[in-house]
Order: C-alpha cells, then sequence, then structure tokens
C-alpha cells in the first residue's frame, strides 16, 4: 500500500495522518504542495487538517491552486483514492474534487470535540470494513465545517448514495442538537460520482488509539488499506 | 489602474457574521433603525493595464478561479482612480 500526506503551509494534520497510515502497514510519502509530479502507481492519496495558508481569503481556497492539486486531479481521474480531512475537505471542495461548500459554523464557534456520525454508505473503498448505518464516535475540531449545497446538487448526492456519513446522535437518529455545525441534512463526508474520494470534516485519524477516546476511526483505514 | 473587488454572500444564504453584527449595532450600541446587515471582503490590487475589456476579464478570471467562491459568493468590481 503506497500513501502520499500533502502538507501545505499552514497543515497541522499531516503527521496525525502519516502515523495512522504506517499504522496500517501502507509505506507513507510525505509531499509538498509544491511537488508538481506524484507517482503514477500511489494508492492513497490524503490530503490532511490544518489550517492552509491561514484559512485567509476561504478555508482551503488558496491550498487548491497549488502546484500539487493539478496532480492531485489527475490521479483522482485515473481512480487513485484521495482522502480530504477536515481542511482537506474544504481544499477537495475549493479545487472541484467534490460538490459544495464548507461554510463558518451556523453558531460561528470553533467546536472540538467529539461527534456521532452515521456510516450512510459501506459500498466504498473508504467504509466497506463499518455496518450500514453503524454510529462511530469521532472527533472534529473546526470552524468552518457547515456543509452546504444547491438543492439540485443535494438530491443527486441522495439519489446516488454519495452522501458517506452524517451527523447522529448516540442512538444513530437524525437531530438538529447532533449537528455541531448547521450542516444542510447532517452532510458530515462525502463522496465524488465515483466513490475514489472522500471528504469528511471529522478526523478519523485522531480516533485509531482508545488513549484519545475512541478507535472508531480504525474501519476507514482498514477499509482503504488492508 | 487600481482595481477593487467586493465580495459578499449571496443574498440567499445566511449570513451569520452579519447578524452577529447587526446585534451589536442595535443592542449594545442602541441603533435600532438598523437593519439587514451584510458583511463581506474586498480584495484591492494594481494592475499594469488600461484597457478596461482586459481589466474585466482578468478580474472575472481571477474571480471564478481564487477570489469568489460562486457557490455562497457574488462579487463586483469598480476601478479606482
Amino acid at each position: 500500500m503506497k500513501s502520499a500526506v500533502i502538507t501545505f503551509p499552514g497543515s497541522n494534520c499531516d503527521r496525525d495522518a502519516v502515523v495512522a497510515l504506517q499504522k496500517f502497514n501502507s509505506k507513507v510519502q510525505k509531499i509538498w504542495h509544491q511537488e508538481t509530479k506524484l507517482d503514477d502507481d500511489l494508492d492513497l492519496i490524503v490530503v490532511p487538517g490544518g489550517f492552509s495558508y491561514g484559512d485567509y481569503l476561504r478555508s482551503g481556497a488558496m491550498a487548491s491552486i497549488s502546484p500539487v492539486m493539478q496532480e492531485v486531479k489527475r490521479l483522482a481521474g485515473k481512480g487513485v483514492r484521495v482522502l480530504g480531512i477536515c481542511n482537506g475537505f474544504q481544499i477537495l471542495t475549493e479545487s472541484g474534487l467534490l460538490p459544495g461548500v464548507l461554510m463558518r459554523n451556523a453558531k460561528m464557534k470553533f467546536i472540538c470535540r467529539q461527534v456521532h456520525l452515521r456510516v450512510e454508505n459501506i459500498d466504498s473503498d473508504f467504509t466497506n470494513k463499518y455496518k450500514r448505518r453503524q454510529v462511530i464516535k469521532i472527533p472534529i475540531a473546526h470552524m468552518d465545517g457547515n456543509y452546504f449545497a444547491e438543492s439540485d446538487v443535494i438530491k443527486r448526492l441522495e439519489d446516488q448514495s454519495l452522501i458517506a456519513m452524517r451527523y447522529v446522535d448516540a442512538d444513530g437518529n437524525l437531530t438538529d442538537n447532533s449537528n455541531p455545525n448547521g450542516s444542510i441534512f447532517n452532510i458530515a463526508g462525502v463522496f465524488n460520482d465515483t466513490k475514489n474520494v472522500l471528504g469528511m470534516m471529522p478526523h478519523p485519524e485522531r480516533a485509531i488509539d482508545p488513549d484519545t477516546g475512541s478507535k472508531d476511526g480504525i474501519g476507514l483505514f482498514q477499509s482503504l488499506l488492508w | 489602474m487600481k482595481v477593487r473587488i467586493t465580495i459578499g454572500l449571496k443574498k440567499s444564504v445566511l449570513d451569520t457574521q452579519g447578524k452577529a453584527i447587526e446585534a451589536s449595532l442595535v443592542k449594545n450600541l442602541g441603533y435600532p433603525q438598523i437593519s439587514n446587515v451584510r458583511q463581506g471582503k474586498f480584495v484591492e490590487f494594481e494592475i499594469a493595464e488600461n484597457d478596461q475589456k482586459i481589466i474585466k476579464q482578468i478580474v472575472d478570471d481571477v474571480s471564478d478561479k481564487l477570489l469568489v467562491n460562486k457557490i455562497i459568493e457574488d462579487y463586483s468590481y469598480e476601478i479606482l482612480k
């Protein structure tokens, strides 16, 4: 398993992503955002969390036009798996690899806590080790995680089962209280049309060690790497 | 030439920061006459170009590719003297 984790100026969750991938026996390349060539035989590219370019202008906007993103788009088009976490999700929407946009949290607070997610679609390279509608506990830490897309886009996401995960309560119910940031229909993560690209606001790489409060992120890495 | 691009959320998008500012203006500064506060940003630059058609093309291109998220934002621009 050959993975790459990209570092932009201001990315700070790249190391945690590398550690998670190595824990599941992947060889990991650390790629600086100015790289103009990535290996064609990569199995997975991770666009990590953090504050690329300080979230200046819009979160992920400037990172999305970094030189390396041309390569990420090229490889995504060839079916290489791409996982965008938090700021990575923002970068993927800004680059057009995923639909929609992540806006300022509805209650205008930076939210840093565990949330419950329901895995909506287990028919993907990222989620096949979970059970359908399994409820998992994963931490979030963000100010701009309020997912929005136009109603025709949302309809397409629903019709094609491209919503990967939703915020729910501990019993798996979709409620307003369980939605930390105001995301439309409690959407926490989405796939692209061919489900080789996943963007999610929560941090699965921070849920692989019981010492950090949850091991529920393990399923995602097992799905990808085993 | 100097160009100023003004970027704001579309009217259909809830402007939570605008609402927070409005509450402060109305309640804390005591101006109940004020309503519908919206906030945005501007990006200003100098451009070594005099042809207004070309300036418009460049403004539209940089807005489309970086400065504006067309899903939730609108923009306008002016050429400053």
